[in-house]
């Protein structure tokens, strides 16, 4: 354990303790931190209404990415996890290749296959499920597929993890039990895959609300998410201290929501094993 | 046996990166930061061939990163960066950029007498232009019926223009659209006017199909935009895939933007970062500039030495350097900035 | 049914790499309008030494850094999953994955500053390892939620030692986990590109390919990038397949 903490305590939280210190400054005229004025204004400031609603908003398309990513990453874990163990490594090994070119090239594809004369629009009109281009590129549902698509491997990984060692015993006697398939997967597979589901979707959720090339390239620049929000307050109006800011409200907020999850897992887990 | 090992290989291979890193510093030689492609592949080569000096090349993606990483580090590493005019403005103020001595560059006299009357720096006291042009309209002439002329023609766009039209999506380019449509500075801060802008581009916002500052030349060659905002040297690539595009320069004007080089203050290495910055203002490297970025230079004899159908076949190469001068450049905002970005910010999240 | 559901997925998952592979014959050096069939940026890559070498530079940081954030991450897992909770650790593990990778980029290089620590590829990988073995330690930890740890305590009781406790008892059992999260580290630092570039030294030696790619974006991105993408995953499939055909039958802890 102590090399991990050693290397997180010195390469994490010590720069990360500076960046902290630098919100309760003030921007420097031409950029940098002006170490002169202490003030707590950058705070009050990340809680205007107008930055609030972008926190809302990110919140919610990360929410909505992560929920569409477990939906087809659970079944993808699953049928590699049930798969002839010698190739579950190699379907691993292939759900992830295509992740390993560049995401700007990746996106880039997107573009090509959403336009309105794309191949995606060409393929719809062909099936004579619509008749007119489909605007599927510069909007909400671009950035959700774009999203989506990135990280769904993450989630096949971590479902996938959770649900190797599962002993299909489980799942056998609940079946002899007469229990149906989808009340064994409800009150068995489900809830003890649960970690790998609960990893899964804080993967898609932290990956997206820290994202800014998706909303830039597939959302055309229209949406503002929090990750481009702080990338363009560090980097474009050079305000650290703004942009530091921002980033502790962030860190704060997600690991709030993380203690109540945890809090809440615990107590259902609890009250599961007093019913039992 | 296997675990012990694992652990010993990775504290081996943390302690020698330890080691490498004390050790690296030794090497003497020039580093620049550029974005990549532009400046000639085999400058570098033909540099070390004459002087003897070894140029590294180190590539940024835009302006706001060099910065970033320029006031993070005080630019140590860097000799020479290669950032717009407003960046270049605030490496001046931040004491990162150093004063430069003419009497080492003989060859500024290759530029034009109107790239020494830059209103960022008058007398290229710390940065050197090295390319410049406008930023205006670059549109599908066979698609658009009415030729554009003023900034409205994109930001109140006819119907039949609507979802067809694309802005730049860096803020201050953005913003200069809206300031320029209704006569303002492009350097303006004043909160009231900078809502009038913001009110504009608002609605303007809901008639575009994106922000876009890297690919728009390329949804013009598809048909996907028909009309977009564009440097002048971008809107020549399309021209060159396509020649029904063109260009315009609003009849509002443009901003005038200058891609510079600066010296670091901190460089070790400052003579041999000033025979560099004097061998890349040979005409060659200009007239290199024009031919395969398709930007317009300052240098004088560089633009002289061009093949002379480069201006026929893209007109805004043709562009008078007095004309250029014109036109407002880009300026640092200070102190500005902060009500700047806010705007930019609820222009950006508005639906 | 599964097997149509993987078919699924995976046509999902290649459709984009297929428009990238047939872009990278595509004949001006357009990032996403088709005009023309040409092989030329083939060979424009093999004239490219640029690309290449930071390919080569990513493979390197990739490869290293995922090696160091496994071994440390798995440990740091078994070691947080073995005692009690404690809301403090759970942060500190959590807050690599949230904070915005441009603000660990900003922090790590003003912290490098500070400390007159020389900047290069080394640099690039210690910063990847922090992101990297918070991501490790999240997959090891959801496959140790459901790990019998009265294995291990037998085994102590039978006298083995800590460290044949975790050859002979719990990496068998744990190892999906850690191969899962080893490809996931892979696949996160192969493709990183802001905290690189804040934490790489100045120059050549130390730009990676997503560096590389980012900054072509003002003069083009050719399909020199595609086709680069195209031969490394043509690479990689092959290596994959023929590692499949070696391991036949030879899969621990199945």
């Amino acid at each position: 354990m102590l090399p991990g903490l050693v290397w997180l305590g010195v390469l994490m939280v010590v720069p990360c303790a500076i960046i902290l210190v630098t919100a309760f400054y003030e921007r420097g005229t031409y950029g940098g931190v002006d170490w002169s004025v202490f003030t707590f204004a950058n705070f009050t400031r990340a809680g205007e209404w107008l930055y609030l609603s972008i926190f809302l908003d990110s919140a919610r398309i990360a929410g909505l990415a992560a929920f569409f990513a477990l939906l087809i990453g659970y079944p993808a874990a699953y049928a590699i996890a049930r798969s002839a163990p010698r190739h579950q490594t190699a379907l691993l090994f292939m759900a992830m290749l295509p992740f390993w070119t560049n995401y700007l090239i990746r996106t880039y594809a997107w573009i090509v296959l959403l336009n309105p004369t794309g191949l995606a629009n060409n393929f719809l009109q062909w099936l004579g499920l619509t008749s007119a281009p489909l605007p599927l590129l510069y909007n909400e549902f671009a950035v959700i597929l774009g999203l989506v698509y990135n990280y769904v491997p993450f989630v096949i990984l971590a479902i996938y993890s959770a649900l190797q060692r599962l002993d299909p015993s489980y799942a056998e006697a609940s079946r002899d039990l007469g229990a149906g398939a989808l009340t064994t997967f409800w009150r068995i597979t489900l809830p003890l895959t649960a970690p790998g589901v609960a990893a899964g979707a804080v993967f898609v959720f932290v990956l997206s609300i820290g994202n800014f090339i998706t909303p830039d390239l597939l959302g055309g620049g229209k949406l503002q998410m929090v990750g481009n929000l702080i990338y363009d307050q560090f980097l474009t109006a050079r305000d650290w201290p703004f942009g530091s800011a921002l980033s502790v409200f962030l860190i704060a907020v997600m690991l709030l929501l993380l203690f109540a999850q945890a809090i809440a897992a615990n107590r259902a887990r609890g009250e599961g094993r007093g019913h039992a | 046996m296997k675990l012990r090992k694992i652990m010993s290989a990775a504290c081996v291979a943390g302690a020698a990166m330890l080691l490498a890193s004390g050790l690296a510093q030794a090497a003497e030689k020039l580093v620049i930061s550029n974005w990549d492609g532009y400046m000639p592949k085999d400058l570098p080569e033909k540099f070390k061939a004459e002087t003897g000096i070894e140029v590294e090349v180190a590539v940024h993606a835009t302006n706001e990163e060099i910065m970033g990483k320029v006031v993070a580090s005080k630019g140590e590493g860097y000799d020479v960066l290669f950032v717009s005019s407003p960046f270049a403005e605030a490496l001046n103020k931040l004491g990162i950029a150093a004063k430069l001595d003419h009497a080492k560059i003989p060859n500024l006299a290759n530029l034009y007498p109107e790239a020494g009357q830059l209103k960022h720096d008058p007398g290229n006291t710390f940065s050197i232009p090295y390319a410049w042009g406008t930023t205006g309209l670059c549109y599908r002439s066979d698609v658009v019926k009415t030729a554009p002329t003023s900034w409205n023609d994109l930001l109140k766009p006819a119907d039949d223009l609507k979802g067809k039209t694309t802005m730049l999506s860096t803020d201050r380019w953005l913003m200069a659209a809206g300031e320029l449509a209704l006569g303002m500075s492009v350097n303006e801060i004043d909160p009231a006017k900078l809502d009038q802008v913001k009110a504009l581009l608002i609605e303007t916002k809901k008639t575009l199909l994106a922000y876009d500052d890297t690919t728009f030349y390329s949804k013009l060659v598809s048909g996907e935009a028909s009309l977009v905002q564009a440097w002048d040297g971008w809107c020549n690539y399309g021209i060159a895939e396509k020649p029904e595009i063109k260009y315009v320069v609003p009849k509002e004007g443009s901003d005038l933007w200058v891609d510079t080089m600066v010296m670091v203050e901190g460089s070790k290495n400052k003579d041999a970062a000033y025979k560099f910055l004097d061998y890349i203002l040979k005409a060659d490297t200009g007239k290199w500039v024009v031919e395969n970025i398709m930007y317009k230079t300052p240098n004088k004899a560089g633009m002289d030495a061009i093949d002379k159908s480069m201006l026929e076949k893209y007109p805004n190469m043709a562009i008078a350097p007095a004309d250029l001068l014109k036109y407002e450049q880009l300026r640092d905002l200070g102190d500005g900035m902060k009500t700047f970005s806010k705007v930019v910010t609820e222009i950006t999240s508005s639906k | 049914m599964r097997k149509a559901y993987l078919a699924f997925i995976y046509v999902f998952l290649y459709t984009p790499i297929a428009v990238l592979m047939i872009l990278s014959f595509n004949k001006a050096g357009m990032p996403t309008a088709w005009t023309g069939f040409s092989t030329d940026w083939y060979g424009r890559l093999l004239e490219s030494p640029k690309i290449i070498a930071a390919a080569k530079n990513s493979l390197i940081v990739a490869i290293i850094s995922t090696f160091i954030a496994t071994t440390i991450g798995t440990l740091l897992a078994l070691g947080v999953e073995r005692r009690k909770a404690s809301a403090s650790l759970d942060a500190l593990l959590f807050t690599p994955m949230i904070i915005p990778d441009i603000v660990l980029a900003i922090a790590l290089l003003s912290f490098f500053t500070m400390v007159k620590f020389t900047l290069g590829l080394h640099s690039i990988i210690l910063a990847h390892v922090v992101f990297n073995i918070a991501f490790v330690c999240a997959v090891v930890r959801a496959r140790l939620k459901s790990f019998d740890w009265s294995l291990t305590e037998a085994s102590y009781d039978l006298g083995a030692g800590a460290l044949t406790t975790f050859r002979k008892i719990t990496f068998p059992l744990i190892w999906p986990a850690v191969v899962a999260a080893a490809l996931l580290a892979f696949t996160l630092s192969i493709d990183e590109f802001i905290i690189a570039y804040f934490t790489a030294g100045a120059g050549q030696g130390s730009t990676t390919l997503p560096m590389q790619i980012y900054a072509m974006i003002r003069f083009g991105v050719t399909p020199e990038i595609n086709a680069m993408a195209t031969i490394i995953l043509l690479v990689s499939f092959i290596l994959v397949l023929t590692a499949q055909r070696f391991n036949r039958g030879s899969v621990p802890g199945t």
